[in-house]
């Protein structure tokens, strides 16, 4: 594959991966603990209300999760991108 | 021993590590002194990053916020963390692939225009000036609480630590003790939680804790129990919400933005050896940031509870106001340094704490800053409890206001004068101005530490909102469009920190009586306003661009390459 076809590839799939991510993040801060909060917060789980529960707890655990993922996923797609940093460093 | 005497054991060892290891990690390059040599491990980053990012507001004045605000509080636990996720999507590991030291370099060099490598100067050096200032406040107030000093004396002390650790050893030593105050300081935080929390509901993990029943055998869930509380003396319910959906939404978003536009957080990523070490890093920063994040709600809900049983109990089946006679010794001692004021206003010599919605007068005030401080002795902790959160609180300060001296010596040293003054500086001449630039405006924020400007809250809004408005855009434009150039980009972020900073000063400084909802444009507080600012930048940064020339080629081979691994 040619340098600048492999460049776009490898862009592209970075860009799947963040609109994924992106999109959970937006929806578990904003429509979770923002907009439906007062919906969410009849259904109740222990003693917390959910739409409570979303914006102080659950909300704060997904984003730490959704940076390992991301993290994960890149790595996997660096490595397949080949010509990654180990090999620039022996350069 | 007394609460005195621990305090200064608790911080007197504190101090003594943080020495130590200044010591033992000094800076010897220009590389070392702004990104510590560009071979930190990530999970020491992530540790670091966490200090740096965790500043006297969010360990001493988060939880007694969001005590006081209930579920409006949550806006400061999503904005102050969501925002790493765009951190680490969007501009961390780009940033790090560019490889020079500072954001401004990254803004001069991909919009290749001396005057946006300014405008990022000015702003990074204004919005640092503004967190350091509350900082050293921060400091004065531990110190004149917990050692009977005065504020001043505190403040001198702080400096001559931050000083001692920032001029010597730059980056690099401000990493490593970082490291040390966020040992420090989340242990502080832990404690007392889990001592309290297994006091009230019998739970070690506060997270748990926050959502189970009280241990008293009445088996009612503590939120629960504390609506009740607040509803009996007239505030709203502490799950429910004042403030409205749109205002939240808006600084929710402004506070994510700002966060990740922040120059002292993005700066802690140049530190690490490549781009993939930077998504990761990021990621075990939030993880050490979430720790004390979700205990945050907690300690809230605990303080709330056991504040408002110490002023309100029951007495023979009735509930009756605390006499003022009766109050405990914490009562008396933050009432001497004026953060709890009470007017008995009818006389009864008791005291009646109440909430907006009660017919009764309330006569008490507590500033909302006292309640993680006072927490442990609200629940009579043990005194060496109350001595390790006084340095937990200054491991806080001392860790962020080194993190920022270091951005606005960075910003003088590197980006002014190497970057636009005088190009031809020497490797060596450059680290001592960065050195003097350091030691000028520790002496500055000192200064503003002592005699705080009545604007210091008002401008952290400012601080938030600018760097949402400003850099936030322009580099992620920078990076996800190669078609975003020079007039685009400097257009958006005039447009963006005009109307912002225009909106804020009117409501803030020059109207502040016509501060209120049916003032403000589709009810957007001042706090949140940076949000849409960050929209205008946006859009007139595309429109602008559009009708210009593309940026050189060079340019658009700059962004192709930070793109790849």
């Amino acid at each position: 594959m040619e340098t600048s076809e492999k460049n776009r590839t490898y862009w592209r799939k970075n860009l799947q991966y963040l609109a994924i991510l992106l999109g959970i993040w937006f929806v578990t801060s904003y429509l979770c603990s923002i907009v439906f909060v007062e919906q969410l917060d009849k259904l109740q789980f222990g003693g917390y209300r959910i739409g409570f529960y979303f914006a102080q707890q659950a909300s704060i655990w997904i984003f730490v999760g959704l940076i390992f993922v991301y993290a994960a996923l890149m790595n996997r797609l660096d490595k397949a991108y080949q010509t990654g940093e180990e090999a620039e460093e022996t350069e | 021993m007394n609460v005195q005497a621990w305090t200064f054991v608790m911080v007197a060892l504190s101090f003594a590590l943080y020495i130590g290891v200044a010591l033992w990690s000094k800076a010897r390059s220009t590389g070392d002194f702004y990104v510590a040599g560009s071979n930190v491990h990530p999970i020491v980053n992530g540790m670091a990053t966490a200090a740096d990012w965790m500043s006297a507001a969010s360990f001493i004045a988060m939880a007694g916020m969001i005590s006081f605000m209930g579920r409006d509080g949550s806006v400061y636990l999503l904005g102050w963390t969501g925002g790493y996720v765009l951190l680490a999507l969007l501009l961390a590991p780009y940033l790090r692939k560019f490889g020079k030291y500072t954001v401004p370099d990254f803004v001069g060099d991909r919009y290749y225009s001396q005057l946006a490598r300014i405008v990022a100067v000015v702003c990074a050096v204004f919005v640092s000036f503004t967190y350091v200032a509350g900082q050293m406040r921060g400091v004065g107030i531990v110190f004149s609480r917990f050692l009977s000093v005065s504020v001043e004396t505190g403040v001198l002390i702080g400096m001559g630590i931050v000083f001692f650790y920032a001029v010597l050893g730059g980056m690099k030593g401000i990493t490593y003790t970082q490291v040390a105050q966020y040992c420090v300081l989340i242990f502080a935080y832990l404690v007392p939680a889990i001592f309290i929390s297994i006091l009230i509901t019998g739970h070690a993990i506060p997270q748990l804790g926050l959502g189970a029943k009280i241990a008293d055998g009445s088996g009612m869930y503590l939120l629960d129990r504390l609506n009740g509380l607040n509803e009996a003396l007239g505030f709203n319910r502490y799950t429910d919400g004042s403030k409205t959906t749109i205002d939240v939404f808006f600084i929710t978003a402004a506070l994510m933005l700002g966060t990740a536009g922040l120059p002292h957080v993005i700066i802690r990523f140049y530190t690490v050896r490549k781009a993939s070490e930077a998504r990761i890093s990021a990621g075990w920063a939030l993880l050490f940031i979430a720790i004390l994040y979700t205990t945050a709600p907690a300690v809230a809900v605990f303080a709330r509870t056991n504040l408002l049983k110490t002023v309100r109990y029951e007495q023979n089946g009735e509930l009756t106001d605390v006499k003022y006679e009766d109050v405990p010794t914490w009562f008396r001692n933050w009432e001497a340094t004026g953060l709890i004021t009470f007017n008995d206003v009818n006389g009864d010599g008791k005291i009646q704490y109440r909430g907006p919605k009660s017919d009764v007068q309330n006569e008490l005030e507590i500033d909302r800053d006292i309640m993680v401080l006072a927490n442990p002795e609200i629940a009579k902790l043990p005194n060496w409890v109350v001595g390790l959160v006084a340095a937990g609180g200054l491991a806080a300060a001392l860790s962020t206001a080194a993190g920022l001296l270091l951005v606005i010596s960075t910003a003088v040293a590197h980006d002014l004068l190497k970057g636009a003054i005088v190009p031809t500086l020497s490797e060596k001449r450059e680290l001592i101005a960065a050195r003097i630039a350091a030691g000028v405006a520790v002496c500055i924020a000192g200064y503003f530490g002592i005699n705080p400007p009545d604007f210091v809250a008002p401008v952290v809004a400012f601080a938030f909102g600018l760097a949402a408005s400003s850099f936030f855009p322009a580099i992620v434009m920078g990076i996800f469009s190669k078609r975003m150039n020079k007039a685009g980009a400097v257009s958006g972020m005039i447009v963006g920190i005009t109307f912002t900073a225009a909106y804020i000063i009117y409501f803030k400084f020059i109207n502040p009586a016509l501060n209120t909802p049916e003032n403000w444009w589709w009810g957007i507080s001042p706090e949140g306003i940076g949000t849409l600012g960050m929209a205008l930048n946006f859009i007139v940064a595309i429109g602008v661009a559009a009708v210009t020339p593309p940026p050189p080629a060079e340019v658009q081979a700059l962004v192709d390459d930070i793109r790849v691994p």
